[in-house]
């Protein structure tokens, strides 16, 4: 089954091993009512130094993919399928490979950045704690130093370091919580929609910063929002999610010029931008992830519902370079994921 | 290293500062509460550190040397029988001179004991608070934090001594301990430290449950933090600022207990001074009309709880920032010299002239 899922590379010029594999990745939550798919069997590849966006409407898994990532994820939640980090397979491993892989080689970078920072311990203090828990050698004046570095690196003044949380703006705590990410170098950042919440001004500011870490330290970045704008300005590629699934991923150029997925066409055409008259969205809601639709998972909201959606589940199938869509409207998409009901 | 210190020591007097905002935030009554409880407290804390100073005599002592020296205090009873001459206090004095709290049929003076018996109370009181803490914080923050059947497991004990009445689980202690220890300090202090278990380990658990869900606990293993350090860096301090409070009103209902102890014969052994038990002592004297020797152990009692409970309401009122009064900006520190907004700017000299003000 696994084999049968087309892998996702970018073009063969990026020869280059990825950074990070990802090969039918499932979540699932334990709910009274059973299992609960947040993400079910998705695959990518992400390369350093590239960016990809993903993008869906809420509750389709984007966040259950980046917490997946890192197995992060509350009491009676499962993991299964594979990530590679480097070639180095990170599910299944001992809580301890996992703890230092967490920080040192995957950061992840929360939205709400106002809660994220403990109350009672000064900004330097977070930095201290973070690198000697992963470097015990490194000495607390070293370790300080190396955080005012990365703070510095983010714009923050390096007399700043030892205040509290709460002495510092909501922009400020993101980018320090991006300088706690960077701090360890690690070679993928998982950023959860990390501008939610914030002005566009400090957003513009993140996003640059996001982007420098990622060309200049060649950092592999997830960037998870819902903000369709926001990938089409610093992202490469997009994954677009929905109901656990990637729907279609290819190059950010490519996917908002020419959408093949009907969803992603819905999901662009409800795009509210300055010369919007009249605003558009897709009816319906998404599936009950606990007992998705058995064939085409959005076949209930589609306005086009394709020969054979209602018997078949697609998979994702090439309909361009390096483009990938899961739709029976195009071809290959009809080997779907193994539920081909009668 | 002058360099780094700096930083650092700015950094203690905005600790300090921001230590007492809430003082200073308080609610006036909820001050008076701490301010008075906190004198009464201190002064038996004083009485219990150096009880010589204040007592003429010995918690035990029934005679004392005849003359030599004004200060009675001065004169052992231990050379007595030998080639001193002693004299015995008399029995039953009300009381007046010499005796302020009058004396008991066994020769005893009974201001000399309620001093005494402080002691004994501050000692047990410490003690078995702080036995209970040891007990139940760490127990609660595990229980708390790991969850699962031992969280189960845990709460269903806990519930079930709490279910005891504090006085009817000392003594059933204390019953049990005396089967194989000597009567003392020690073992009363068990006894008394077992009732206040469950009321830390339930507070820290149901603490430890709503803080282990905060974003920065999620962010901090998202870093990769063992959970040794998140229990006792995230957790720990976020949760342990309910622990004064419960400490001062659980200390109040501790000399409760150990007076009932006392007064029931499960405390300590006589003829160590301790209240409830000079009560018990006292009873046949009440009903002959000799009521000077259970009043003053009795309104020792009552003093030093009232001083703990007032203390234990006030820092209650003062911690939570729910109690304290809207809008009320409290009063504003008092400074003494005219330059202290400078100090933001970070003049060393004046920095550590407030740190050894605010300290003094």
């Amino acid at each position: 089954m696994a084999e049968s899922v087309p892998t996702f590379t970018t073009d063969t010029a990026t020869a280059t091993a990825p950074v990070l594999e990802v090969r039918d990745l499932s979540v699932s939550y334990g709910t009274p009512r059973g299992p609960l798919h947040a993400v079910d069997r998705v695959s990518f590849d992400l390369h350093a130094g590239e960016s990809l966006g993903v993008v869906g409407e809420s509750g389709c898994g984007k966040s259950s993919l980046g917490r997946g990532l890192m197995q992060l994820l509350p009491v009676g939640a499962a993991v299964g399928g594979s990530v590679r980090l480097r070639g180095e397979e990170l599910i299944g491993t001992s809580n301890s490979r996992l703890r230092r892989a967490r920080g040192e080689d995957i950061a992840l970078v929360f939205q709400e950045p106002m809660t994220r920072l403990d109350p009672l311990m000064r900004v330097s203090d977070h930095f201290v704690g973070a690198i000697r828990a992963h470097r015990p050698k490194v000495s607390k004046d070293e370790a300080r130093e190396m955080a005012r570095e990365a703070l510095a690196q983010m714009g923050i003044p390096r007399t700043r370091a030892d205040n509290f949380p709460h002495e510092f703006s909501g922009g400020m705590r993101q980018r320090i919580m991006i300088a706690l990410g960077i701090v360890l170098r690690p070679a993928v950042i998982v950023a959860d929609e990390p501008t939610t919440a914030l002005d566009v001004i400090v957003e513009a500011q993140i996003l640059d910063l996001l982007d420098r870490l990622r060309s200049d330290e060649e950092v592999g970045l997830m960037l998870i929002t819902h903000n369709l704008g926001i990938v089409a300005e610093t992202c490469d590629r997009v994954a677009v999610m929905y109901a656990g699934r990637i729907v279609e991923i290819g190059p950010v150029a490519e996917v908002f010029a020419d959408p093949k997925h009907p969803y992603t066409q819905g999901l662009l055409a409800s795009v509210i931008s300055v010369d919007t008259t009249e605003l558009v969205s897709i009816d319906g809601s998404p599936p009950d992830l606990v007992d998705p639709p058995p064939a085409c998972r959005y076949r209930p909201r589609c306005p086009i519902k394709a020969e054979g959606s209602d018997r078949i589940d697609p998979a994702l199938t090439s309909v361009g370079a390096d483009h990938q869509a899961a739709c029976l409207l195009y071809e290959g998409a009809e080997i779907g994921h193994g539920k081909v009901q009668a | 290293m002058v360099a780094t210190a700096d930083p650092v020591r700015g950094a203690l007097r905005t600790r300090i500062e921001h230590a007492m905002r809430p003082w200073r935030r308080a609610n006036p009554m909820a001050r008076w509460l701490v301010i008075v409880g906190g004198l009464i407290t201190l002064t038996f804390a004083f009485l219990a550190l150096f009880p010589n100073v204040v007592a003429p005599y010995g918690e035990d002592q029934y005679q004392y040397v005849v003359g030599s020296t004004d200060d009675p205090r001065l004169l052992e009873d231990q050379r007595c029988g030998t080639d001193v001459e002693c004299e015995q206090i008399p029995r039953r004095i009300e009381p007046g001179e010499g005796h302020p709290f009058g004396t008991t049929s066994a020769r005893l003076d009974v201001f000399s004991r309620v001093v005494h018996g402080a002691r004994v109370a501050f000692s047990i009181v410490l003690l078995s608070t702080l036995l209970a803490m040891g007990i139940g914080v760490p127990l609660g923050l595990m229980s708390g934090y790991r969850g699962g059947k031992l969280d189960r497991v845990l709460v269903t004990l806990m519930d079930a001594i709490y279910v005891i009445p504090g006085l009817l689980l000392a003594i059933i202690v204390a019953f049990v301990l005396q089967q194989y220890f000597e009567p003392g300090l020690a073992s009363a202090a068990v006894a008394v430290g077992v009732v206040y278990v469950p009321q830390y380990f339930r507070v820290i658990r149901n603490h430890t449950l709503s803080v282990k869900e905060e974003p920065f606990v999620e962010a901090a293993r998202a870093m990769g933090a063992p959970p040794r350090t998140i229990v006792g860096r995230y957790i720990f301090f976020n949760v342990v600022q309910s622990v004064p409070v419960i400490f001062t009103l659980n200390a109040a209902d501790a000399v409760l207990t150990l007076a009932g102890l006392g007064f029931l014969g499960f405390g300590v052994p006589y003829p160590l001074a301790e209240w409830g038990l000079d009560v018990s002592r006292a009873i046949t004297d009440v009903v002959s009309g000799f009521w000077w020797t259970a009043f003053f152990p009795g309104l020792a009692i009552m003093a030093l709880v009232t001083g703990l409970t007032l203390v234990g309401e006030g820092l209650n009122d003062i911690v939570n920032p729910l109690l304290r009064v809207k809008g009320f900006k409290g009063r504003v520190p008092r400074r003494r010299d005219p330059a202290p907004e400078s100090q933001a700017a970070g003049g060393e000299a004046d920095v550590s002239q407030t740190i050894t003000r605010e300290n003094s």
